[in-house]
Formats: structure tokens, sequence, C-alpha cells
């Protein structure tokens, strides 16, 4: 502390340890949110539906998603990425996961939020099993905080039946 | 700056870092604003520099009175006596 150099150093380490621990506080504290978010997806239409001349199945959905996850911000919390899969059980693979849409809410303003859309990504089986499929969509989700651990859930909505013929 | 005021620094330091930081905390988690935190922090860290780090006048309040150089002359410095054998041996083994 005798000099101006020493004064200088000794505050910047001090203040930096502190700016660490209420980070590390601070992403503690998302800990005490408990989120209620809810979402509701319908499929509207199928679009079409064939078989590829390699013998993968493809399908086109017109979806209607809503979802509430404005619980999910804190005051940690930077953007959540979400994203709804299609999960389906074939013979070769007990959980087969295709992205259908996807998307990054940046505020909690944008939270809530309802999106009528066909899937963003392609809905392809690699093989040819997607007939009469029943299926669940998920909507998945990651919380990225502005400091600290990263949190991820879903929601599984099941009861969804793909058609038995090509269309 | 002197020893007390090297010390009060030390301790102006410390005490004006933490209050900001508990401060910076409290505020930012009741109005739920990350950035509110940063900003009062920041605030915080650049006053206690301004306070701390230069060499205020109030640091210097308790100067160090030395001996002037002719008042210590008159007052020569202890010289190290020569000690008798046994006392150096029974000192020199303690010590080692």
């Amino acid at each position: 502390m005798h000099s101006f150099g020493y004064r200088a150093n000794a505050l910047l380490t001090v203040a930096v340890t502190i700016l660490a621990l209420m980070c590390a506080i601070a992403s503690l504290s998302d800990n005490f949110n408990s989120p209620t978010p809810s979402a509701q997806v319908q499929v509207l239409n199928i679009n079409w539906f064939q078989k590829h001349q390699d013998g993968n199945d493809e399908i086109s959905l017109t979806l209607n998603i809503s979802a509430n996850l404005q619980s999910l911000f804190t005051w940690n919390t930077k953007q959540v990425f979400v994203f709804l899969a299609a999960e389906y059980e074939t013979p070769m693979n007990s959980l087969n996961q295709v992205s259908l849409w996807d998307g990054i809410i940046p505020a909690k303003e944008h939270a809530k939020f309802w999106i009528h859309t066909s899937n963003k990504y392609r809905f392809i089986d690699q093989g040819s099993n997607l007939r009469g499929k029943d299926f669940n969509l998920t909507l998945h989700w990651h919380v990225m905080p502005k400091t600290g651990k990263m949190f991820a859930d879903k929601i599984v909505m099941s009861g969804y039946r793909l058609p038995q013929d090509y269309r | 700056m002197d020893w007390q005021g090297q010390k009060l620094a030390e301790q102006l330091m410390q005490i004006l870092l933490v209050a900001f930081a508990v401060g910076a905390f409290a505020t930012g988690y009741v109005m739920g604003s990350f950035q509110m935190m940063m900003l009062i922090y920041a605030a915080g860290v650049v006053l206690t520099t301004v306070v701390t780090v230069p060499n205020w006048p109030f640091f210097n309040r308790h100067p160090l009175n030395w001996l002037d150089p002719s008042e210590a002359e008159k007052h020569p410095k202890p010289q190290v006596q020569q000690q008798t054998p046994s006392s150096s041996k029974k000192k020199s083994s303690g010590k080692k």
C-alpha cells in the first residue's frame, strides 16, 4: 500500500475477485426461480408425404406452435433457445429426433408467442418408417444466462399420428 | 503516504468495494436488471479508485518524526559486545 502502483494493483485484484463472486451468486440465484412454462402444438395439415428414390420417407407439415415461456426468464437470462423436435421409435432406434423448427427468444416480452408455420427443417426419416407412425412433438429449450450455468428442459406432447398413405 | 495512511487506504478500499458490491447486487436483484448491478458496481470501483489510489493529504496526517541528525550523533548506536565463549556457545546452539 506504500505506492500508487501497489494500491492500483490491490484495488484491481479485489474488485475483480468481488465481481466474480457477484456473478457466481447471480448464477446461483437462478435456482430460486421455479418456471411453469406451457406449450401447445397443433398439426394443421399434412402438406405432402412421399418416399424418396433412396427409400427415405419425407413429410411436410403445417404447424401451429403456441407457447408461454415467460417464466423461464430471470434477471440473469440473456436469451432462450427453443426448438421443436419430432420424436418417435423405430425398430432400429429407440429414439429418433428430428428438429422441425427452432427460434431464439431474446427477451421476456417475446416469450409468449404463437407461430403458424410449415416445418422449417425437413422431416426425413432415414428409412421408411413414417407411415402410420405415432410420434411425440417435444418442445426443448436451453436457457442461456448472462453468467453461470445453462439450463435445459422440455415439454413432451404426445398423441400425434402420421397418415397411413403417401400423398 | 505514512503508515497509518496505508492502513486506512487498505481498509477504505475493502469496505467501499464490498459495500458497493452488496448494494449493486441488491439493487440489481430487486430491479431485475443485471445491467444496473454492473453499472452501480463499476461506479463504485471508479469511486474507490479515486478515493484510495492517489496519495491524498488525509493519508499523511501521521508523519514519522525522525531524530535530527545532530541529535542522533549524540547517542551513538550501541555496538555489539564481544561475548564470553560460554554464553556465545549457548546462544549459537540455541539459535541453530
